[in-house]
């Protein structure tokens, strides 16, 4: 992994774990529309490579592989891989970062989580892996968690309310393979109004008066 | 149908039509760059918005459909406006570079431009540039200029059947390629070229040739395959530059083969320039006169069973019609065209033409094609069936190669001849399938029929389209798929064994004398018997011209006045594009000569002389354009012989890039063939 | 009068409580659904429409209405789906997020109802790639689901069969477009469709669809529940119902919160949000609705109030109802050229005008946020937002070009000023022409 961008993948095949998962995945869709199942493929693919190599991408030989499980041309798996942005087709760090900069997360800051993702990964820009291979430095489009702005998200977790020191203590974390619970980082409960909920306090709860459906049918 | 009113022009149109061809029924023409009557509707160019009535915004007309009573403004300010907009955007991004632009002339970016563009551009910013994309040896890319309508995208998938080519990527990073780099596998690839609006694909061999208003046009069909379709030779001065289809819905709508469309390259190479002679072992230049006398000398004295002719597979009818007549003035019944030895039964057209009409394919609900690979000999056709078979109404077995790729989905029934035995007894199901199809449809290949059952085969065929009900009064789905242009022709001209005459295989094997090639190349020179004296008269010195006696050179098929019949019996006339090269002539010219210099005087002084004797010695021949449809009322099968073997079917056509004379002159085709030929191991370099 | 708990749907929006069916329907989730099934297809349309929810996911449209288009049977056999649009990624919008990992029940409860209006027996919900740990909380409550027997066969004891799916996207915002978005679940590109013909009529796989937002089908159970006239009883005429606003950007405590319809603006931001930045009077401007809703300065932030039409009267609109607040040390130019980013890096770019013009509109606005421009190219500018307008097959142009409209209809002279200031740096003054 010592330099990502000049490795060479000529082949692919799904393991078992992605074998029984792609088995899953298919039966979710109409017999005949398995095309359907294109996207979460090419993520079965890239987590298998994340969990073989370390990097998580879909390398081109990859693509061919879900071609061929769903009977589609390449092509079109090529133009789905590449036209959603959560599919790499390049080698990946091992965490992937991705500072969220659009405007609510900039308005909250988001500049001073790209600087310390930067500082502390040791990235030189949005694009970079860092040298050790450890971090893939990526901006992305609104992530959708607005009210708990800025945020960074490692590979599939959101850190939330993040500032500089909290973004550099993060990645220093991850640094020493911690895995810090994702969410909020000054302690919020979620989306609620930092300081805690001033809704929501008052809700009656009741037990069920019948439980429906088979299991409680008699 | 719905009333539509475009611009206050009333007209009535068919629901579900869209609102743009409303407007061409109306005479209204409407800019248009993504939209291809040929492709599906991609509606993203945005070039043919019109204004609809109580519509906010203009819509696509394209894309939109009529409504009985729709009020429809193609002129307004509205209109004007938003083309003019969407004529900016197309043109910030793309380049100026139409000096320098193969495209330029005959661009509909360009001719648009002139209409709806700025004079100035407002744009300020840096301009996209896109890296070219490798799609094979005959599409020259300059993606930059790309308009992104994605045609050929659609073309490819939907036409060609070849999924390759596709939009990688997304917004104003979205291009067009394979995103593989490799050649596309397709033998239509030149459509590609016509059907994008703009200079991003363009004709390699063409590349800075011309200028499209340098060009003089002729007329002409395509001979290197039997479908007959109708081109336009370029020329400048001496050479042709290039050939483009033209529009014919029933033959080829407006589609093109490779090998017909970049092989005329071909036509200047390794041509049959002037009279040759042979002495002494070697061939040495002659002039006419010497040639004509040698062969006179040669020919005189010899009784007429002793001589035979061979027509070759790119032949006019009338070369053939001529050479039959001199053939016949001289006492000689010993004719063929079948150099391929297709057990052809000439006696009647039903049985050696392709009877549906290639339109006929259009209302096929079932089809089996026996011992041919319609992709490889009629490319065009075959996505005529392509298309017929991806609405979903086709459907499609074979007996043949069982690894043919077609483009569509066939079932196999079996490597050889008597697979067929199982649709005879009606033991397998596709022949209930058949049986049970309003327009069943049987392709034969002309391969098929050129081996040792052939006659079998033939019969089998027949015997099985009639059995299906394939042959009914107002339906003959009985198709024979022949290979080359000239090959019908001469069935029609009745150039095939007279009674008591030699067939090619008794004139190969010393039962002639004096043997006369009209451009026969179709089959190896060495199996002429020894001492057989050859006049080779054609255009190439390909295969055959090395065992003349004497050569003659004649026109190819640019160089002349010519008639030729298609596979579906379709009589079309190519004209003269350019002059034979040198002291080449036309073919009936020769011929006519030749019979002058053997004291024999032929009927014919002019070439319409020519056409009055074929119009009497077969009518077909005065059906020029035309083609006698319809279905069989006799349904006597060919001559029956033999049984049917169990030998595998060949391929009829081994190299397509390769298949004929011209083709193997050229350059392009040859490379061609080295890169679709490699073997498949030169991907894993990638 | 604000909102009480007793009146909030999504009772469990920050996740204080499990998200699991018992402790779902202990907070009233799955209350007589059967029930309310047994009413009917018709009946359930009509108290929708008389309830007058309109759609949450932007655009608006009475969703009564919309599940009515749905055919009433199929002659030619082909099923009927309703998809659930869960790619919440309009920017400044993180509604849905909360309702799939802290109230899922509300959504698949309304999920079996909707499939029962429209008459679908299969569900998908179409979840942005980005949600990943919410995906797994959704699934995992729709197995449970299934597992009590609230989905699959008789769901819910209802007699009518109801199978419902989860779809990840892969981080396309242009997926949170209907017909796009079912491009997408059918495995191609999210390239939007022409129209006609409608989902209702071809939708996914051919057959008729319905696409709603999640919100707007988590609402429906307790409406159904509470009657129409409950839910109409918030906001004004045509604007009725409850709706999860998020709060965010420079105020002091930014978070989601469900109230009513109607509210003033500077109500919702000041009870729910503590207030701006500095004081309300450091308010310089609002996003009322997501990315896509023109801006609205101060002047008309201090008494509009938050519903479809009051915003629209203002040339803007209650979008998502992600209300994007920006106090007075905001750059607006620059924050409006971040949208302008935005959306161009999600033209899906195919049609020409979209294509071509997010990016010429992104680099004009990259100028103008350092001034180096001329005046006159506020106007080229403008014209170029307009010219995108309205010539697309789908609504994400528009929406791309409304901030930048937004931004030189309220703030014009700032940008003038910004072109002055560079221009005096560079030049001491003098202005250069246009084709420098």
């Amino acid at each position: 992994m010592s330099d990502p961008h000049h490795q060479e993948v000529t082949h692919f095949a799904f393991d078992a774990e992605s074998e029984a998962q792609i088995a899953k995945i298919i039966a979710r869709y109409p017999e005949g529309k398995q095309a359907s199942a294109v996207i979460p493929l090419l993520y079965v693919a890239q987590k298998q490579m994340g969990r073989l190599t370390g990097s998580a991408w879909v390398p081109r030989v990859a693509m061919d592989a879900v071609a061929v499980k769903l009977g589609m041309a390449p092509i079109r798996v090529y133009e789905v891989a590449t036209f959603y942005f959560m599919f790499n087709t390049k080698p990946m760090g091992r965490f992937h970062l991705q500072v969220c900069g659009t405007t609510p997360c900039w308005l909250r800051g988001s500049d001073e989580v790209l600087r310390a993702c930067k500082d502390a990964g040791h990235l030189k820009g949005y694009g970079d892996t860092s040298e050790d291979g450890l971090f893939t430095l990526s901006e992305v489009e609104c992530l959708g968690a607005c009210v708990n702005a800025p945020i960074l998200q490692v590979d599939d977790d959101y850190y939330e309310d993040l500032d500089y020191a909290r973004t550099v203590e993060l990645i220093e974390s991850l640094k020493r393979g911690e895995r810090p619970k994702p969410g909020s980082t000054i302690g919020r409960q979620t989306s609620a109004p930092e300081g805690g909920p001033t809704v929501l306090l008052d809700i009656p709860l009741k037990e069920p008066a019948i439980v429906v459906g088979r299991k409680g049918e008699a | 149908m719905a009333k539509v009113t475009i611009d206050g022009i009333e007209v009535e149109v068919p629901n579900g039509a869209s609102v743009l061809q409303a407007c061409e029924a109306a005479g209204k023409e409407i800019p248009r760059f993504c939209y291809h009557e040929r492709l599906s509707v991609a509606g993203n160019c945005r070039m043919c918005l019109v204004e609809v009535e109580k519509a906010p915004k203009p819509v696509a007309s394209c894309a939109y459909p009529v409504a009985d009573g729709m009020k429809v403004f193609t002129d307004s300010p509205m209109v004007r406006n938003a083309r003019r907009n969407v004529m900016e955007f197309l043109l910030i991004n793309h380049p100026l570079d139409c000096p320098i632009c193969d495209q330029g002339g005959e661009c509909d970016l360009q001719d648009q431009a002139v209409a709806y563009g700025r004079d100035a551009s407002r744009y300020r910013e840096g301009k996209r540039a896109v890296k070219d994309k490798y799609l094979g040896p005959l599409v020259k890319t300059i993606m930059t200029r790309c308009i992104q309508c994605t045609r050929c995208v659609r073309f490819a998938t939907e036409v060609a059947g070849v999924p390759e080519l596709g939009a990688t990527g997304r917004g104003e990073d979205m291009q067009i390629g394979t995103y593989v780099e490799k050649a596309l596998t397709t033998e239509l690839s030149g459509n590609l070229i016509d059907v994008c609006p703009v200079g991003a694909l363009t004709s390699r061999p063409y590349a800075f040739v011309a200028r499209p208003w340098e060009l003089r046009s002729a007329d002409s069909i395509d001979v290197l395959d039997a479908q007959g379709v109708n081109i336009r030779v370029d020329t400048r001065g001496p050479e042709v530059l290039r050939i483009l289809p033209r529009t014919n819905e029933d033959v080829n709508e407006e589609w093109m083969a490779d090998r017909g469309r970049f092989s005329f390259d071909g036509l200047k190479r390794k041509r049959l320039d002037r009279p040759w002679i042979r002495q002494d072992g070697k061939l040495r230049p002659a002039s006419w006169q010497e040639a004509l006398e040698h062969i006179a000398a040669k020919l005189k004295g010899l009784p007429g069973d002793r001589i035979g002719a061979v027509a070759g597979d790119l032949v006019d009818a009338e070369s053939a019609f001529a050479l039959k007549s001199l053939m016949a003035a001289l006492g000689s019944r010993n004719l063929d065209c079948r150099q391929d030895g297709a057990r052809i039964d000439g006696t009647r057209r039903e049985h050696y033409l392709f009877n549906s009409g290639i339109a006929g394919i259009d209302e096929a609900d079932a089809l089996l094609i026996i011992g041919s690979n319609p992709r490889k000999e009629a490319p065009v056709l075959n996505a005529r069936i392509r298309k017929k078979w991806a609405s979903g109404t086709l459907a499609v077995a074979h007996i043949g190669p069982r690894d043919i790729e077609l483009t569509y989905n066939a079932e196999h029934l079996g490597e050889g001849a008597s697979a067929l035995n199982a649709l005879l007894d009606g033991s397998h199901a596709f022949a209930k399938l058949l049986s049970e199809a309003k327009r069943p449809m049987i392709i034969l290949g002309r391969g098929a029929v050129a081996r040792e059952d052939g006659a079998a085969v033939l019969a089998a065929a027949w015997a099985l389209a009639n059995q299906v009900g394939a042959l009914t009064p107002e339906w003959n789905g009985f198709n024979m798929l022949h290979l080359f242009g000239g090959q019908v022709g001469a069935l029609d001209a009745g150039f095939l064994p007279g009674e008591g005459g030699q067939d090619l295989a008794g004139m190969l094997s010393g039962g002639v004398d004096a043997l006369w090639l009209l451009g026969a190349d179709g089959f190896e020179p060495g199996f002429i018997a020894p001492g057989t004296f050859v006049v080779y008269q054609g255009h190439h010195g390909d295969r055959a011209a090395s065992r003349a006696d004497v050569i003659l050179p004649g026109a190819a098929y640019t160089e002349k006045e010519g008639t030729y019949v298609n596979t579906e019996g379709r009589v079309q006339r190519g004209r003269l594009a350019i002059f034979p090269p040198g002291e080449a002539k036309e073919d009936w010219r020769i011929i006519r000569a030749a019979g002058a210099a053997l004291g024999v005087d032929l009927p014919f002084n002019t070439l319409e002389d020519v056409r009055a004797g074929m119009v009497a010695a077969n009518p077909v021949f005065g059906l020029v354009d035309g083609r006698i449809a319809g279905g069989v009322t006799n349904t006597r099968g060919p001559q029956a012989g033999g049984t049917l073997s169990d030998v595998a079917f060949k391929p009829a056509i081994t190299d397509y890039w390769l298949a004929d004379s011209i083709s193997r002159a050229s350059e392009v085709m040859a490379e061609c063939s080295r890169i679709y030929n490699a073997p498949p191991l030169a991907q894993a370099a990638e | 009068m604000a909102l009480s708990d007793k009146d909030r749907i999504f009772t469990n929006l920050y996740g204080l409580h499990p998200w699991n069916l018992r402790e779902a329907m202990r907070r009233g989730n799955w209350d007589g659904t059967a029930a309310i099934i047994a009413k009917g297809r018709d009946w359930i349309i009509e108290e929708l429409k008389q309830s007058g929810l309109r759609g949450r996911g932007g655009a608006g449209f009475p969703t009564g209405m919309k599940w009515s288009f749905m055919p009433k049977s199929s002659p030619d056999g082909r099923p009927s789906y309703l998809v659930v649009n869960c790619d919440e990624s309009e920017p400044g919008t993180c509604k849905d997020r909360d309702i799939i990992r802290h109230d899922p029940h509300t959504l698949i409860e309304g999920c079996l109802i909707a499939g029962v209006g429209m008459g679908a027996h299969a569900g998908y919900i179409y979840v942005r790639g980005e949600y990943f740990n919410e995906h797994v909380v959704l699934q995992a409550a729709i197995d449970e689901a299934y597992e009590a027997g609230l989905l699959g066969k008789n769901a819910a004891g209802t007699g009518w069969d109801f199978d419902l799916y989860v779809h990840r996207g892969a981080g396309a915002y242009i997926c949170g477009e209907e017909t796009a978005l079912i491009e997408s679940l059918e495995g191609k590109k999210g390239m939007p469709r022409l129209k006609p013909p409608f989902p209702a009529a071809v939708g996914l796989y051919g057959c008729p669809t319905t696409v709603n937002n999640v919100e707007t089908i988590a609402v429906v159970p307790e409406i159904l529940r509470r009657g129409a006239s409950w839910f109409a009883s918030f906001g004004r005429p045509k604007n009725s119902g409850t709706k999860v606003f998020c709060i965010q950007g420079h105020v002091n405590k930014p978070c989601n919160v469900e109230a009513e319809m109607s509210i003033p603006m500077r109500e919702l931001i000041e009870r729910y949000a503590g207030g701006v930045r500095g004081g309300w009077d450091n308010l310089l401007a609002v996003i009322p609705g997501g990315s896509s809703t023109p801006l609205l300065p101060k002047s008309i932030c201090d008494d509009v109030l938050m519903d479809f039409d009051a915003l629209r009267e203002h040339k803007s609109g209650l979008g998502t109802a992600a209300v994007i607040v920006m106090d007075k040390s905001t750059d607006l130019i620059k924050a409006i050229a971040r949208l302008a980013q935005f959306y161009k890096h999600e033209s899906c770019g195919q049609c020409t005008p979209c294509r071509e013009g997010m990016g010429w509109q992104k680099r004009l606005m990259d100028r103008m946020v350092e001034g180096r421009a001329d005046v006159a190219e506020i106007d080229v500018l403008e014209s170029v937002t307009r010219q995108i307008e309205g010539h697309t097959i789908c609504a994400l142009a528009d929406g791309g070009v409304w901030p930048v409209q937004g931004l030189i209809r309220h703030f014009r002279p700032m940008m003038e000023e910004r072109i002055a200031a560079y221009h005096a740096k560079k030049t001491g003054g003098a202005m250069p022409l246009a084709a420098e």
